[in-house]
């Protein structure tokens, strides 16, 4: 009698048919869902008119449009030359090739640039105060009254739905060209996105002071007050902050439709191919965004640390 | 005997415990607050409240929706169509381009710090610029219409999912490329059988979610011609149309809400498969 073989085993075999049972289920899902997001991806692209044969045959112009971006015709020159050369690097304004020749309007944009991250700094604060103010009606556990929470909750869910470059360009009408609608149109959608995590923070807050100052005869804002705004209050100005650097961003592009700050400026200047300019501005746009990110960072870490 | 407490007394006895907030305090909140007025007075505040008559006019109009049989809902059905097909198009573009970016970019895949830097910079400048610029950008180069519109979200998501996808293959168990090198693979082999199993998951719901987010975000990029819902809004924003704006924005949140609920159901459903 020769030993027995694992692979005569029946519980083995039954291992193997089970196994294998699994194991072409787990095929027939995979292959079907890389088919549906196939079949999807066919079915987007006849949609939006989409081929990679057309972003194939538009490559070029793009490649065109970004060379244009970063080179110069200086007068008397009769093709363009690179924005940049090391040799006239550090000349002066109007020597082409040199850092001052490209950003000979600093100065434009850095009045500009100072307007958006005002800008931001204003709605930031109008956002933060009026979902500060809303954030306790909309907590369930402060509020026997549920109508009220529903509605403020309502409220709030469709200010941050809403998007904020559409709120800019409905409020172009009453307010006028200018920063005033996107300032309102920001901080609109600050308030909806900040009451939500505001609300969130006072639902994690401890009840017991709040309990002990209804017990000595506290109101219902005395109970706010010194019962829930001093536990909050660190976490509030972490998502204030963290709101400022969202709401920076935001404010360089709602200018496109009219509403202040440098997106303006960057609109007029793609509109008008001055190309050197655009390359320009997207420059600064990106570096004031890291810098106010690093800021803001630094700020949180710091500062909201110690008082938490 | 009363039950009260004698304030006075209590305060002479803690004063730490009534201490107000000292002069340097009050100047700081001062200061804070004067420079938020300066801001208001800056930006010509006041002008929301003598201009909130016009606002109640816009806001009169939009909710009179007495034309309803007369607006194009043809158009504007297939532009929130095109604005989702847009969304998914560019996402899944930037996956394709992300997911090889994401293992170059990652220290366990390529360990050289100067390369890294390199990839790590790529990443920050496409997600730098915001997907409106991108999209001006890109209108200006191709033209009018949705493909500006799919380019600029591809750009600034590849960044964006590249950055997320290194971080996950940085943060794998390395217990399993070390057995799976303890056995004699390659690099093909460690990436395929050791790294892609565990990134794999994170990396599909990180792309559900870009999707949602990317169809939020691809509702305004028609507003500077890169096509979808937002160039239909852009046109009745132009004409005063709004009976019909108001109809497109709940067109919108309908559309976004779905969305989102859909793909909370996928991501929950394949973490549920995962675990």
């Amino acid at each position: 009698m020769t030993a027995a073989s694992p692979t005569d085993d029946p519980s083995w075999r039954l291992f193997q048919q089970r196994f294998g049972a699994l194991r072409r289920a787990r095929q027939i899902e995979t292959g079907l869902t890389v088919a549906a997001v196939v079949v999807l991806f066919v079915f987007a692209s006849i949609w939006t008119d989409f081929s990679p044969e057309k972003i194939l045959r538009g490559a070029p112009r793009i490649g065109e449009y970004f060379g244009k971006l970063l080179s110069i015709e200086p007068k008397g020159v009769a093709a363009p030359i690179p924005v940049l050369a090391l040799p006239h690097l550090f000349g002066g304004v109007k020597e082409p090739q040199s850092l001052a020749y490209w950003f000979y309007r600093f100065n434009v944009y850095a009045a500009l640039l100072w307007q958006t991250i005002e800008m931001a700094i204003l709605a930031t604060a109008l956002g933060s105060g009026a979902a500060f103010a809303l954030s306790f009606p909309a907590t369930g556990r402060f509020v026997g009254n549920r109508a009220v929470v529903f509605v403020t909750r309502r409220l709030l869910e469709l200010m941050r739905t809403i998007p904020q470059v559409v709120l800019a360009f409905i409020l172009v009408w009453p307010f006028g060209i200018g920063p005033l609608a996107g300032i309102v149109a920001i901080a609109v959608h600050s308030t909806g996105a900040l009451g939500k995590l505001f609300c969130e923070l006072n639902e994690n807050a401890d009840t017991r002071p709040v309990e002990g100052i209804r017990s000595v005869g506290g109101s219902w804002l005395a109970q706010m007050r010194y019962g829930v705004v001093p536990q909050v209050t660190p976490g509030f100005l972490s998502y204030a902050l963290l709101r400022f650097e969202v709401n920076v961003r935001s404010s360089t592009i709602i200018g496109f439709v009219g509403a202040g700050g440098i997106g303006q400026e960057l609109k007029r200047v793609i509109g008008f191919n001055i190309y050197e300019e655009v390359s320009a501005i997207c420059i600064l746009i990106l570096l004031i965004v890291v810098v106010i990110d690093l800021l803001s960072e630094r700020i949180r870490h710091h500062f909201i640390g110690a008082l938490a | 005997m009363s039950g009260g407490l004698d304030i006075a007394a209590e305060r002479a006895r803690h004063p730490e415990a009534f201490r107000g907030k000292g002069w340097l305090g009050w100047l700081l909140f001062a200061g804070v607050f004067g420079y938020l007025f300066y801001l208001m007075w800056l930006f010509d505040f006041g002008r929301v409240f003598t201009s909130l008559a016009n606002v109640w006019v816009i806001v009169g109009l939009m909710l009179d929706w007495s034309g309803i049989a007369d607006w194009d809902h043809a158009e504007l059905w297939r532009s929130m169509l095109e604005t989702v097909a847009m969304a998914y198009l560019g996402t899944m573009l930037a996956v394709v381009l992300a997911v090889p970016l994401g293992f170059l970019g990652a220290s366990n895949v390529i360990p050289q710090r100067v390369f890294r830097f390199f990839t790590r910079r790529l990443f920050d400048g496409l997600r730098g610029l915001d997907q409106l610029i991108w999209a001006l950008v890109f209108v200006r180069a191709m033209g009018l219409g949705p493909i500006a519109g799919i380019l600029a979200i591809a750009v600034v998501e590849t960044g964006v999912l590249a950055k997320l996808f290194a971080e996950a293959v940085e943060n794998i168990d390395r217990g399993q490329v070390e057995g799976i090198t303890a056995v004699g693979a390659g690099l093909a082999g460690r990436l395929r059988f050791a790294m892609l199993p565990q990134v794999l998951p994170v990396m599909i719901s990180q792309a559900l979610y870009s999707i949602e987010s990317n169809a939020r975000e691809a509702t305004i990029l028609g507003l500077v011609g890169a096509g979808g819902i937002g160039l239909r809004l852009s046109e009745r924003i132009q004409i005063n149309a709004w009976d019909q704006v108001a109809y497109v924005i709940v067109l919108i949140l309908i559309s976004v809400a779905l969305i989102d609920t859909t793909s909370r159901y996928l991501r929950l459903r394949l973490i549920g498969a995962v675990n």
